[in-house]
Order: C-alpha cells, then sequence, then structure tokens
C-alpha cells in the first residue's frame, strides 16, 4: 500500500467513526454537556433502565423485527429461488418489480400508502400494522442477498437430485436450502437490522401503544442532545456490531469448508 | 428448463405468496395513494372526497371518477413552497453525491488496494457503520456540529475561530449529514466493481511509464464507471426522499419533499396533497432508476 492509499483509508474510517466513538465516549461521561467531561460514569445507563417508555418501546421494537425478519425471510426466499430457478414465467416482470420495487421506493411513500390503506381497509393500527409494513419492505433486500447466493450456487447437485427421483419440494428441502443457509442467516439479519432501525415508516403506520425504539429515541432526539439517548444508542450500536461480526464470522466459516 | 419434469404448480406456489403480499402490501397501497392524490381533502373521516360507492354499481364508478381532479398538483406546481422544496431535495441529493463520489473513489479504490488478506475485514468496516441506526448516526452529529458543540470547541482551541460558528440547522450541516450518511451506499458497490478490474491493465499503463496518478485517471476511473453511476445513483435516490436528516441537521428553511410531506400529512393532516408530494418523490425517483438500471446491476453484480 502506499502512503496514499493508506491515508484515503485512514481518512475514511475516521469520518465513519469518528461521530459514533464521540457518541460512545459521551455516552460514560458524568456531565450532560458534551463540552465538559465531569469524570467516567455509567448513571446514564443507570438512567436508562428505569425509563419505562424506552424499555416497552424496545420491546416491540424487538417482537417487530423478529416477526417481520421472519416473515420477510421465507417471502424473500421464495422470490428469489422463483426469480433465479423459473426462467421465464408469465408475468416475470410485473413480479421483479414488485419484489425489488421497495428497495427503491422512498420511505415516505411506502408509510403513506401502507397507512392509506391500512385506514381504508378499517384494520386498526398498531403491532400487526407495522409487522406488515416492515416485512414488505425487507423482502426485496432479503431476494437480493439470497439471489446473490443462488447465483453462486452449484446447479448440478439440485439437477442431480432430481434426476435421482427427488420431486421439486425434496429437492428444495433437502439440497436446495441447507445450501443456502448462510444466506438466509444474513438475509434475516438483514431484515432484523432494517426493522430494528425504521423511523418513517413505523411513524406512519403504527398507533397508540406500539411506538418502536427508533420512534421513542426520535421524539427525545428532536429536543436535543441526551446523554441518556448517547447510552441507548453505544447499546444499540453494540449489539448491531455484534451481529454483523458473527454473521461474517458465519460466511468466512462457510468459505473455509 | 431443458430436459426437467414439468414442474409448473409447484413453481406456481412458490411465486404465490410474495406475489400476493406484495400485490395487496405494496401495489395496491400505491394505487390507492394514486388515487387519494386525486381527491379534495374534507372534514371527514377519512379527510377526503370522493369516496367510491362500491353499491353504486356503473353509476356509483362514474360519478366517483368525475370527481376526480388534478387541482392537488395544480396546488404543487403553482405554490412555490412545493417548488422550492423540489428544488431543495434536487440539490441537497445533488450535491451530496458530486461529494460523495468525490470521497468515496478513492476510498474504495484504496480498499480495492489493501493488501487481500487485509480487505474482508476493512469492508466490514465500512459495512458495520451501514447497519448502525441510521437515526442514531445523524444524531451523533449534533453534539459535534452545535454552537457549543466539539467541533466549535476544536476550533477555538485552535484560535482558529473567536465566536462559534452556527453550523447545525443550516444546509451545511444537512450536506455533511447525507454524505456522511451515505458514504457506504457509495463506497460498496464502487468497490465490488474495483476489485474486479484485472490488475494487468494497470501493471500494463505503468509499464508504458504513466505515473501512478495517471493509471489512476486514465485506467480505473474510467473502467470504474459503471460501479460510480451505481453508487451515486444508489445515494441519490434515497436522499431526495429523505426526511431525518433534512429534519434533525437542517434549519426551519431547510426544504426537502420528504419533509414537506410529513408536514404536510402530521400537521395540516392534508391527506390528498401529502399523496401528491409523495407520487412527485416518485416521479422525481423513477428518471435516475430508469436512467441508471443497467449500472445498478452492474454494481450489485448481476447478469442480465
Amino acid at each position: 500500500m502506499t502512503w496514499v492509499t493508506r491515508t484515503a483509508l485512514a481518512a475514511g474510517l475516521g469520518f465513519l467513526y469518528g461521530p459514533i466513538v464521540v457518541l460512545i465516549v459521551y455516552s460514560f461521561n458524568a456531565s450532560p454537556l458534551v463540552t465538559v467531561w465531569g469524570g467516567f460514569s455509567t448513571r446514564w445507563y443507570g438512567a436508562l433502565l428505569a425509563d419505562a417508555p424506552l424499555l416497552s418501546a424496545a420491546w416491540v421494537s424487538l417482537k417487530v423485527a423478529i416477526l417481520a425478519s421472519l416473515l420477510a425471510t421465507i417471502l424473500g426466499t421464495l422470490a428469489a429461488l422463483a426469480l433465479k430457478r423459473q426462467g421465464r414465467f408469465r408475468g416475470r416482470a410485473l413480479f421483479t418489480g414488485l419484489v425489488f420495487g421497495p428497495i427503491v421506493m422512498p420511505e415516505v411513500m411506502i408509510g403513506l400508502s401502507l397507512l392509506l390503506m391500512f385506514i381504508g381497509i378499517g384494520l386498526d393500527r398498531g403491532l400487526v400494522t407495522i409487522v406488515i409494513a416492515h416485512t414488505t419492505f425487507c423482502t426485496g433486500f432479503v431476494a437480493v442477498v439470497v439471489g446473490a447466493r443462488l447465483r453462486g450456487l452449484d446447479r448440478s447437485l439440485e439437477e442431480a437430485a432430481a434426476d435421482l427421483g427427488a420431486a421439486p419440494a425434496r429437492v428444495l428441502v433437502t439440497v436446495t436450502l441447507p445450501l443456502l443457509a448462510p444466506a438466509l442467516a444474513t438475509g434475516a439479519l438483514l431484515a432484523f437490522t432494517l426493522s430494528l432501525d425504521d423511523l418513517v415508516i413505523a411513524s406512519f403506520v403504527s398507533g397508540p401503544g406500539s411506538t418502536t425504539l427508533p420512534m421513542r429515541l426520535y421524539s427525545q432526539v428532536r429536543l436535543g442532545v441526551n446523554p441518556e439517548i448517547n447510552a441507548a444508542s453505544t447499546l444499540l450500536v453494540g449489539l448491531v456490531s455484534a451481529a454483523v461480526l458473527l454473521a461474517s464470522w458465519l460466511t468466512a466459516r462457510r468459505g473455509q469448508a | 428448463m431443458s430436459g426437467r419434469k414439468p414442474v409448473g404448480l409447484f413453481d406456481r406456489l412458490m411465486r404465490l405468496p410474495a406475489f400476493l403480499w406484495l400485490a395487496a402490501f405494496f401495489l395496491l397501497p400505491f394505487a390507492i395513494t394514486l388515487k387519494i392524490s386525486l381527491s379534495e381533502p374534507a372534514t371527514a373521516i377519512p379527510p377526503y372526497l370522493p369516496l367510491l360507492d362500491w353499491r353504486g354499481g356503473l353509476d356509483g364508478w362514474s360519478t366517483f371518477l368525475e370527481a376526480l381532479n388534478f387541482d392537488n398538483y395544480r396546488t404543487l406546481y403553482a405554490d412555490p413552497l412545493y417548488r422550492d422544496a423540489a428544488l431543495g431535495s434536487l440539490t441537497y441529493a445533488g450535491v451530496a453525491s458530486l461529494i460523495l463520489v468525490a470521497l468515496g473513489t478513492p476510498l474504495a479504490y484504496a480498499l480495492a488496494r489493501a493488501p487481500a488478506r487485509w480487505q474482508p475485514l476493512l469492508v466490514a468496516l465500512v459495512i458495520v457503520p451501514f447497519w448502525t441506526s441510521f437515526l442514531i448516526r445523524v444524531y451523533a452529529w449534533i453534539a459535534i456540529l452545535k454552537p457549543e458543540g466539539l467541533l466549535n470547541l476544536a476550533l477555538r482551541r485552535l484560535g482558529l475561530i473567536d465566536a462559534p460558528l452556527t453550523i447545525l440547522n443550516t444546509e451545511a450541516a444537512v450536506i455533511v449529514g447525507l454524505v456522511y450518511a451515505y458514504l457506504p451506499f457509495m463506497v460498496l458497490p464502487l468497490y465490488a466493481v474495483m476489485n474486479r478490474l484485472d490488475p494487468a491493465l494497470r501493471e500494463a499503463a505503468a509499464d508504458l511509464g504513466a505515473a501512478p496518478s495517471r493509471v489512476f485517471w486514465t485506467v480505473t476511473v474510467p473502467l470504474s464507471l459503471p460501479g460510480i453511476a451505481a453508487g451515486a445513483g444508489l445515494c441519490f435516490i434515497p436522499m431526495v426522499g429523505e426526511f431525518v436528516i433534512p429534519d434533525l441537521l437542517g434549519g426551519s428553511e431547510t426544504l426537502m419533499l420528504g419533509r414537506v410531506l410529513w408536514t404536510e400529512f402530521f400537521s395540516n393532516r392534508d391527506w390528498p396533497l401529502a399523496s401528491a408530494v409523495a407520487v412527485l418523490i416518485l416521479a422525481i425517483v423513477l428518471g435516475p432508476v430508469v436512467l441508471f438500471r443497467d449500472s445498478l446491476r452492474a454494481g450489485e453484480g448481476e447478469a442480465p
């Protein structure tokens, strides 16, 4: 590496991580002011544990993320299989548009249009509507991840199973899905973090009593910098980093096997 | 497909769940939004007119269709607020995209040229912020940019300024936030393309006497254009509809379409107008999607 590439890397990563490091450091600051270091303290983490609305919002987010990532993984995997393994079929262009459309669709549009429909059909807003909305926008991301893995998959294994007389359903369950396992895990993790992170769509489709964590954080953040939010952010960043490291470890292990 | 047993029914059954789900929760809501954008606001529940009377048969349909009009779109066109918001969205997203290309290209190049055994770790380091809460990453900048924040503190300690600069709640803060939040979207597709470039081309240019900077500008950059286009498209598209960044880092005069839609819907409760703004955002976004379709696919590494 030349000094140019080394400088570019250091500057780029410094830019990406600087603000996050600042956030983490100040979550341990005893003083509530950003520019004053009042000594090391975990008082904001203590305050976090006593913050009932925040905890209940975190619980709502967790439930939504688990359900939505599960549903999106099933739907996204089926969609990827259809697009990569079924060649031409009638309505393929429409199907492709439906699967990948939500990825490029602006969040405000997804949120607003789903809300208008939920009101139109008289569905009460709450946990269920958030799960529906998150599943809808996460499915395409899962399909991208699973589709990428399907492309790299040796088709002869599936064909061999079919030639030996296995029914399509059996080929899927005993050959294709096990080979896809790492991609399924990555896709599910991606859907989980996307759901956990979403503010805009949830703000439209949630109802009273189903405030998600980002919605709660956002209502606090609008009021300005708050060390308790720094503590909550640090915990979230730690959780997500652990998940990403786990995912890359899983992928690396599969690469060696 | 050749030589395979007919599996039509099984294939169809596999397509069905995703198809039904997305038709019900993506296509239908979009159609409803389109329809409401052609309606008039009303003080009722739901707050717009006309409502389709299913029992009215054909007559019901025709009165319904006659009552639809383009008034909301005329308002969007005539009212400077919406024109400024549309221009604002395009300008912020455009300027931020250009800065992202300028910052992302050297970073992606450095990643692609790093020793092979370091690359997975370095790529993971670029991905982690992308997975980390968007809201939190934007929020982190408030503590840095505010008048009594870290940046002003540092500048004062260095003796560069006497009075704190106002950065938070200005256009500059919005641009910083956009660039920061979307940098991984720019770098990753660009890295994917640069990583696949044949090193022989670079070496040939170097052997023929080109200086490293010349190799970069005349070989690497032109060959990486699909990645640059994919990254810029991936950033530009969501930035047009961005809400969180202008709301938290911008000032009250920062006009972007996502924020105007939010206000129109949540504060003014004008659903038809909010729907029209949503359709406008989509129309603006669809342009680059169609334009960049091929390079987006190239960035994703997908054979057509």
